[in-house]
């Protein structure tokens, strides 16, 4: 027994290489130079994320998109960001009006997608993050997510082999630090980019949208792009949207990071491309869909604390206005992006 | 006559002679070194506590030389009360000379609060970095105290913030005058004798003095500063609590 555990051990250690290879050498989840490539989409602004000190590669980006789906990352290796970040709903959590974290927990704003990431100025509801790279951490440290600590964390994927043969692939030596952790998953996370809705083709004449959606767009651009500004469908402010704080959350949003009273009840406004994926809505996932929100917006019933003056203007939508406005935003769906294979999850089928 | 010259030779070369020069932060309370976890010290008001733990950035290091430009340090050094190593920071090149003024920075300036992933000092696993509210923690200052109401007695002050609502970081200015730097060379012993020294500067870092400043924290009031509340002010408590040790610096 003495002399066949280690040899057991190094099968299954061996079987478990093998196996993690196996997925990244099958070419649907095969990354190439071509793959990481950042281009900035044609009539989008410069990014902020700009990769300057962080040029993804086929190794790099390969390493992101493990972590980023491995449960590895939370403290009982039962949560990655994958579980609540899913690909088909743009990286938002369908269904879900909350966040959910390990052990059953429950977070207490709706789960946002991930697009665009590169031109985010600050990132979470509240913008009390700075900087994409960090993003990751975030979650990993909340109690009610993924509950870990860095430090376990780094020494976890110290421990693992198949980490340690990609941080050497991804950086040139086998050092495993935060630093090289953060920079794989922002490679990663920074080349999500949607940009090829019918909308974006619209725009660069490729293709057309139907008389119905065109009355959507001249409703959108006047009454709501003030906040969702075009392309990106944000303007990266802080807003209430004038819904009534849920009691049972007490979420004071942007003041809990800037401590301004007329911050309080403000979130960021998030960007309405694949909404019609993404559901449910706000920061609080309270609407479960498109058809809520544009009855909140229209209503005028607004909790008034630092309500935002652009509502002035949602508030005399007739029913036929805000079909028009959903068809509209139905075309912002981009299923390059939905269905891209370099984001697909390498650790399962 | 040689050697004569040889000793002019080495006082006109004196300016151009760098060598490394100690920084040595001596954790304090009441100018005695801090027992972690195991004594009891009293503020101002007659409140006891105990230090569990204590880490801070020193950063942006200045020497003002008598004359000359300043020189600056560009690096990061998280001192931790668990870790000797971490007490000592090394200046690699500082040139021999009279100083007047030794000034660094309490936390991390606001550039590094925002360049994403970094290592070393500013690596996050130090335990030293805010994930909700993205930036550096300063100054972590946690232990016990009998006068505190919160569950386990304990006292927390972790302190970071390089924007409004309240930042955070704080300059130390010390006051060097009188003292020289000087290279460990061998010189006739009649020439330079005492000025020969030193190569290192012992600051106290003195919890005592930052428990009471000008008026002692009240432990029932404020015995949890985790966010921008009330941080400003412990911010300037700590900036009070850094002196130059008096010794024999060899002037």
């Amino acid at each position: 027994m003495a002399i066949k555990k280690p040899i057991v051990i190094s099968v299954l250690v061996f079987a478990i290489i093998l196996l993690s290879n196996f997925t990244e050498t099958n070419p649907y989840f095969t990354i190439t130079e071509k793959d990481v490539a950042f281009e900035v989409p044609k009539g989008f602004p410069a990014p902020t994320y700009t990769f300057a000190n962080n040029k993804p590669t086929p190794a790099g980006f390969t390493l992101g998109r493990r972590l980023f789906y491995d449960p590895i990352l939370s403290k009982d290796s039962s949560t990655s960001c994958a579980s609540c970040h899913q690909r088909i709903a743009a990286f938002a959590h369908i269904d879900h009006t909350l966040s959910h974290g390990i052990s059953g927990l429950i977070g207490k704003r709706n789960v946002p997608p991930l697009q665009n990431l590169a031109w985010g100025q600050s990132f979470m509801w509240d913008g009390g993050v700075n900087h994409l790279e960090i993003q990751p951490l975030t979650p990993m440290a909340n109690p009610i997510e993924m509950a870990s600590d860095i430090g376990d964390v780094i020494r976890k994927l110290k421990r693992n082999p198949y980490y340690r043969e990609a941080f050497k692939e991804a950086f040139g030596d086998t050092l495993i630090s935060s630093e090289r952790m953060l920079k794989a998953m922002a490679q990663f996370t920074g080349l999500m980019v949607s940009a090829n809705s019918r909308y974006d083709k619209f725009m660069r004449h490729e293709d057309t949208l139907t008389q119905f959606e065109l009355n959507g767009l001249v409703i959108f651009r006047e009454k709501c792009a003030k906040c969702h500004r075009e392309p990106l469908f944000t303007d990266e402010s802080y807003k209430s949207s004038g819904l009534y704080p849920d009691s049972t959350l007490n979420d004071p949003g942007r003041e809990l990071i800037t401590g301004r009273i007329k911050d309080e009840n403000t979130f960021k406004v998030p960007s309405l491309r694949n909404v019609a994926m993404t559901y449910p809505y706000m920061h609080d996932g309270r609407f479960r869909t498109l058809e809520q929100v544009l009855d909140h917006y229209s209503k005028g019933d607004y909790y008034m604390l630092n309500v935002t003056p652009e509502l002035l203007a949602t508030r005399d939508m007739n029913d036929l206005e805000k079909k028009e406005v959903i068809a509209f935003l139905k075309t912002l769906t981009d299923k390059t992006f939905l269905y891209d294979r370099r984001f697909a999850d390498p650790t399962y089928h | 006559m040689m050697c004569i010259t040889t000793v002019l030779a080495v006082v006109m070369s004196f300016s151009a002679i760098a060598q490394p020069l100690q920084l040595h932060f001596r954790n304090v309370v009441d100018g005695k070194p801090i027992a972690l976890e195991k004594d009891n010290y009293k503020n101002g008001l007659g409140q006891s506590y105990t230090v569990s733990n204590l880490k801070y950035y020193i950063s942006n290091i200045q020497l003002t030389p008598e004359s000359g430009k300043e020189l600056t340090d560009s690096d990061y050094y998280l001192i931790r009360e668990d870790d000797s190593a971490s007490m000592n920071i090394t200046l690699p090149h500082i040139p021999i000379g009279h100083y007047t003024r030794l000034t660094f920075s309490i936390g991390v300036d606001s550039l590094h609060n925002c360049s994403g992933a970094q290592s070393d000092a500013l690596d996050p696993v130090n335990g030293m970095f805010w994930t909700w509210n993205t930036g550096y923690i300063f100054f972590k200052l946690e232990g016990k105290s009998s006068a505190s109401k919160n569950p386990g007695s304990i006292y927390e002050y972790h302190i970071g913030g390089y924007k409004a609502p309240a930042n955070c970081i704080r300059s130390v200015s010390i006051d060097l005058t009188g003292i020289s730097l000087m290279p460990v060379i061998v010189l006739p012993p009649d020439t330079f004798h005492k000025k020969l020294k030193i190569t290192g500067i012992d600051i106290s870092a003195d919890i005592s003095k930052f428990m009471n400043a000008a008026t002692p924290i009240d432990l029932t009031k404020i015995s949890s500063v985790t966010d921008f509340h009330n941080a400003a002010k412990i911010a300037d408590h700590y900036q009070q609590m850094f002196s130059l040790i008096k010794k024999d610096y060899g002037y």
